[in-house]
């Protein structure tokens, strides 16, 4: 049987959106893809030597819950509808959320961004960061992990067009 | 059932206890068996289809007490 192949373009940079890519990316890998993601404008951010400052933004979010990551379960199980104005008027309250995220992520024993992100160069997950969008950004090579490549369109298609899965992140 | 190595996959969720046993596996031999113990329900079906699609063979999948118990053998 031929390897199979995926291929994913990633192109959110907040700390909810960073979970697809590395999630499918890894576990195609485990199952004996071949994969390379290919990151484009926000997506860089996920590259990023330093990720820690990932945010994630209730705001205009609908479809986020907002509940409390401690308490009893009563509590817990609030869902903490704050109007978007509130929201957005609140200075910190993006850095809170992401706070919040962060407890929920590891009371639930699902990986941080750091950890999918090495498991996914151990296996051989090629990462690729689009050269335009690094010049458009104003960004240097050296704000980058290493292990990655950087190309253009062209580079992305020479793999995506081999490959049985490719997607839009 | 007799197994080689053991995996604690517990508290781990999604997709870390496929990454784990996929890791462990690789350093076993052909033959050999690993027991994994996973506590995320979505676990059942995910070491389902890892098998499936990797070629080692899921001897057995069974649940107690919250926690899941698979043994595989190494391709």
């Amino acid at each position: 049987m031929d390897e199979k192949k995926l291929a994913i373009i990633a192109t959110k940079g907040t700390l909810d959106w960073a979970y697809p890519p590395f999630i499918l990316a890894s576990t195609a890998a485990a199952l004996g893809y071949e994969t390379q993601i290919f990151f484009t404008f926000y997506g860089l951010q996920l590259l990023k030597k330093d990720v820690s400052d990932l945010k994630v933004s209730p705001l205009g979010n609908p479809g986020m819950p907002m509940k409390m990551p401690f308490g009893p379960k009563w509590f817990r199980d609030i869902n903490w509808n704050i109007p978007n104005a509130v929201q957005a008027i609140v200075p910190g309250y993006e850095s809170l959320a992401t706070t919040l995220m962060k407890m929920t992520i590891k009371n639930n024993g699902v990986a941080t961004i750091p950890e999918l992100r090495s498991l996914c160069q151990e296996a051989d997950v090629k990462f690729i960061a689009c050269q335009m969008t690094v010049e458009l950004f104003g960004f240097e090579h050296s704000d980058f992990i290493s292990g990655i490549e950087f190309g253009g369109a062209a580079t992305f298609f020479e793999f995506a067009g081999e490959t049985d899965i490719c997607l839009f992140i | 059932m007799d197994f080689n190595k053991d995996l604690d996959a517990r508290g781990l969720n999604c997709p870390l206890p496929i990454l784990r046993t996929k890791k462990t596996l690789n350093e076993m031999a052909s033959g050999e068996v690993l027991r994994v113990i996973a506590t995320d329900p979505g676990s059942v079906k995910d070491f389902a289809a890892f098998a499936k699609q990797t070629g080692n063979e899921l001897l057995s999948s069974t649940e107690g007490g919250g926690e899941f118990t698979f043994f595989i053998k190494k391709k």
